[in-house]
């Protein structure tokens, strides 16, 4: 089958919506219109009953007791605040501190500083050069103020896994609220609240096939019960956690995606992996001093980041540019003008998160893509490097910290 | 961001790739920015000692699409100038040449100081060599 351009592999970011999706929630648009708080009519049962089938599916997935469990928000980053500041206005009077990561998303990150300013402690917990956190940093950061423990299930850059169960286990034997962020890993790898010991979990749609605009938040009913405060008030929609008319088509599609990974993810996330390690042995094998990132095997099957030294990720992207779409960790790519924190709490230095390009592949991505994404990755770092000051430097045997460099 | 034509020519076809040995008499060079900051640019010129004039210039760059523009744009326009008049080159020239947006000046901003680099690393080398052969180099 033909190529065509460009070739979409940044699916950490976002996934194309499944047809098999979109098909499911047109008649929500038009003739299944109604709203689903509407008690008194046909057109508001027909909407309710579809917006709670849609909450099975997404329950089922993440293997949750009870539908009810489930509220759905506009996306991933709105679950997160409302986990996040729901659970800190909820429990202020127990406590004041949050154990998180460095390495979270930004939503859960600036939730947490925007919480410290208003009186809270966060503490942010440092990860290994792999990118894992370790349990036990987790265990020495509470204190008798711990009121939530929230830790990402997989990173959205190096697709690292953390130790999610143990984690869990953790928070129940110390009586502590436990969030994880899980927008990466819901749908693609099995993710068990129930057995992992999660009391909140954030997901969103248009990551897992589904369409944008919205997401959901896990809310543990049993074991304990948990309680969040609402950040909108309203008619109470959500069991009065999240007030706002449900979109009920959006919501449909969410359901609908939910229930098609659920169905395909053991063999889609065999055939990903196996495209992924290809992907990365082309790479690895066919350039020095390329720098695999996060961990090896604790990893999303779909992620692979590399760090290409002495060439500056923005220029790769670019000499890809009308051909594949792809990430870097680049502060030129970045909104904030700073490299990725990500790559930098891995401690390999701030040159190399310069240097880093994400890959992510997807439900849709064919062997023929990854052949010519490698390909040309290749070619396109080696032709960067020919211009590369820094890549003659090393050529020539000069240790490229030892020299002063001057930051303009 | 979508980058201008320029840009795109410069990157794709970058002018003036490569390096003199800093021994050949009339090279100067500059190596400016850092790796921990994502741009490290090193512009050279090779000024002939008789006339004054950089008969040839080279750049190698590690940074983004519109620091290898910048460096590539630079050596293009140091050929042929004198030392006086290579000095007179600013960054807003390239700005304003590439079309880089407010977010990619600093790139500019590093090329004219990459060539103010490579015009003292000569003037310190060769200064007094040129001026023995009766050019003022400042």
């Amino acid at each position: 089958m033909a190529l065509k351009f460009p070739i979409f592999m940044d699916s950490h970011s976002t996934t194309p919506v499944d047809p098999r999706v979109l098909e499911a929630m047109i008649p929500y648009f038009t003739e299944k219109f109604g709203h689903p708080g509407s008690r008194n009519h046909p057109f508001g049962w027909e909407a309710e009953a579809a917006a709670d089938k849609a909450r099975e599916q997404v329950a089922r997935l993440i293997s949750a007791r009870d539908p009810k469990e489930v509220v759905f928000t506009s996306g991933g980053t709105e679950a997160i605040n409302l986990a996040i500041k729901g659970v800190a206005e909820m429990y202020r009077e127990k406590g004041t501190h949050i154990v998180t990561t460095a390495i979270e998303q930004r939503a859960g990150l600036d939730v947490c500083k925007r919480l410290e300013r208003q009186g809270y402690q966060a503490t942010y917990l440092p990860v290994g050069p792999d990118g894992l956190v370790d349990v036990e940093e987790v265990r020495k950061a509470i204190t008798d103020k711990t009121i939530l423990i929230s830790v990402m299930f997989a990173n959205n850059e190096i697709g690292t896994i953390q130790p999610i169960a143990e984690i869990g286990k953790l928070a129940k034997e110390k009586g502590i609220i436990f969030h994880t962020d899980a927008t990466q890993a819901v749908g693609k790898i099995p993710v068990d609240v129930e057995a992992m010991g999660i009391d909140l979990l954030s997901t969103t749609a248009h990551m897992i096939y589904g369409p944008k605009g919205v997401g959901a938040l896990y809310v543990r009913r049993k074991n304990p019960r948990v309680r969040i405060a609402p950040m909108i008030d309203g008619g109470g929609h959500e069991r009065g956690m999240r007030s706002g008319t449900v979109p009920v088509p959006l919501v449909v599609g969410f359901g609908k995606a939910a229930d098609i990974c659920g169905a395909v993810m053991a063999e889609e996330g065999a055939r990903l992996r196996a495209l992924r390690d290809k992907l990365q042995d082309k790479i690895l094998s066919s350039l020095d001093e390329a720098y695999l990132n996060g961990h090896p095997e604790k990893r999303l099957p779909h992620n692979l980041n590399i760090s290409f030294a002495y060439v500056e990720g923005e220029s790769v992207l670019m000499g890809l540019n009308k051909e594949a779409a792809l990430a870097s960790g680049s502060a030129c790519t970045s909104a904030t003008l700073e490299p990725s924190y990500v790559i930098a709490a891995l401690g390999v230095g701030a040159e190399l998160a310069h240097s880093s390009i994400r890959f992510g592949l997807h439900r849709f991505t064919t062997e023929e893509e990854v052949e010519y994404v490698g390909d040309r990755t290749v070619q396109v770092v080696t032709r960067l490097r020919e211009m590369s000051p820094l890549y003659e430097l090393a050529k020539e045997g000069v240790d490229i910290k030892s020299i002063q460099w001057k930051a303009s | 961001m979508a980058y201008s034509d320029k840009v795109i020519d410069h990157y794709n076809n970058p002018r003036n790739v490569g390096s003199f040995s800093k021994e050949i008499p009339g090279v100067g060079t500059g190596l400016v920015g850092a790796p921990e900051c994502g741009d490290v640019m090193k512009l050279q010129i090779k000024v002939n000692l008789d006339t004054g004039l950089i008969e040839d210039a080279k750049f190698k760059t590690f940074g983004c699409g519109s620091a290898i523009a910048s460096s590539s744009l630079a050596t293009e326009w140091l050929k042929g100038k004198s030392v006086e008049e290579a000095a007179k080159i600013k960054n807003t020239d390239i700005v304003n040449e590439l079309k880089l947006p407010p977010v990619k000046i600093h790139c500019s901003v590093l090329a004219e100081d990459a060539i103010k680099a490579a015009l003292a690393d000569y003037r310190g080398k060769w200064g007094k060599k040129e001026a023995a052969a009766g050019v003022t180099a400042s």
